[in-house]
């Protein structure tokens, strides 16, 4: 009796996976320039080929890649600096992580290393809004991401081995790709008058913030600022009724 | 591949590693607490606002409220189609088609903008 049910959660747990895949695939639309991007500037900023790709490989983090490549760029090879740097441009996946915790928590060990190393902000998003959907799947997470990964690793194999020509793509605006994707996901959520007041309070602090805030640091302050006044609001309705 | 920039690479990997599995890990044994749960539920909407608001409005880095700012009038449009359709496809391939038009247009000089 116990190998039909193990069946039916395997064939649950791919059906899950698939369906990251494909929520993964117009997200991926708009990777797919930033990697070549990543490529492209890797080896326009002293990088070789290989370098170049073993930095998407390993860290798989765009912006703070693009940082270091600039900082590399620059003539800044001091290890310290451009690892400092690693980490306050990729501060605001701690909230994320935070925010996937508690489901995260009841996995075993290394799948929650493997998550863990796969969230970005998109699968993040993507994984966010499953569970606002569906609920949570760790094959979902895991499907997006890996998805995710893959693509981040062939653009900017793609990118190095390009010549100069394809930057173009970006100011075409095939990065729109991945604005749209973030609306599609933000706007069905704003369904109450908090989430309307985080949105608003979290869109205004971060365009200030990306105005006079150095890096991505607008990202972390909008997300802290907005989200605690929405869980203060929410606690003060709930002390009403 | 030089020892120094192999260096390098390994210590973004490893931080970035850590801000993405650190709260895992502190939260392991105890577990989440009541407050941080309340908080977190609002944090993917401060999250994604935050990302895609200034992409929208200051895509070069200074803010462009003008109709020369092609994502600007192709967010408009991807938000009433998001709104509407709640697609992903739709979303994504109007808005595309918005900027690829836009950026043709203006190559041409057919905007009156």
């Amino acid at each position: 009796m116990t190998k039909p049910l193990v069946a039916r959660t395997e064939n649950l747990n791919n059906l899950h996976l698939s369906q990251g895949v494909r929520d993964s695939l117009p997200i991926i639309l708009g990777i797919i320039p930033f990697g070549i991007t990543c490529g492209l500037m890797g080896i326009t900023t002293g990088l070789t080929q290989a370098e170049t790709i073993l930095m998407s490989v390993l860290v798989f983090a765009g912006a703070s890649q693009f940082v270091s490549m600039t900082m590399l760029g620059a003539g800044i090879t001091e290890w310290s600096i451009i690892v400092f740097t690693t980490l306050l441009v990729n501060l605001r996946h701690i909230i994320m992580g935070a925010s996937l915790a508690p489901y995260m928590m009841k996995l075993p060990l290394p799948l929650q290393a493997v998550l863990s190393f796969g969230l970005v902000d998109e699968s993040y998003a993507l994984t966010a809004n499953r569970i606002y959907k569906d609920g949570y799947s760790a094959y979902y997470q895991l499907g997006a991401s890996a998805a995710l990964y893959l693509s981040w690793i062939l653009s900017t194999v793609i990118g190095v081995m390009m010549g100069g020509y394809l930057a173009r793509c970006l100011e075409w605006g095939l990065d729109f790709a991945m604005i749209a994707t973030f609306l599609v996901l933000l706007i069905p959520r704003l369904v109450d008058r908090i989430s309307i007041v985080v949105c608003a309070l979290s869109g205004i602090i971060a365009v200030v913030g990306a105005l006079y805030l150095p890096g991505k640091w607008y990202i972390i302050v909008a997300c802290l600022l907005a989200s605690v006044v929405g869980s203060i609001m929410e606690r003060r309705n709930k002390g009403e009724n | 591949m030089r020892t120094e920039i192999i260096l390098i690479i390994i210590g973004m990997a490893v931080v970035t590693f850590l801000t993405r599995f650190g709260c895992l890990l502190v939260f392991r044994q105890t577990g989440m607490p009541a407050f941080l749960t309340g908080w977190l539920r609002h944090v993917p909407t401060a999250i994604l606002t935050a990302l895609i608001l200034p992409s929208l409005l200051l895509p070069k880095g200074y803010l462009d409220l003008s109709l020369q700012n092609h994502y600007l009038l192709a967010g408009i449009l991807a938000s009433l189609v998001a709104y509407k359709s709640r697609n992903i496809l739709a979303t994504v391939g109007v808005g595309i088609m918005v900027m690829f038009s836009l950026h043709w247009a203006g190559q041409w000089e057919l905007l009156p903008f």
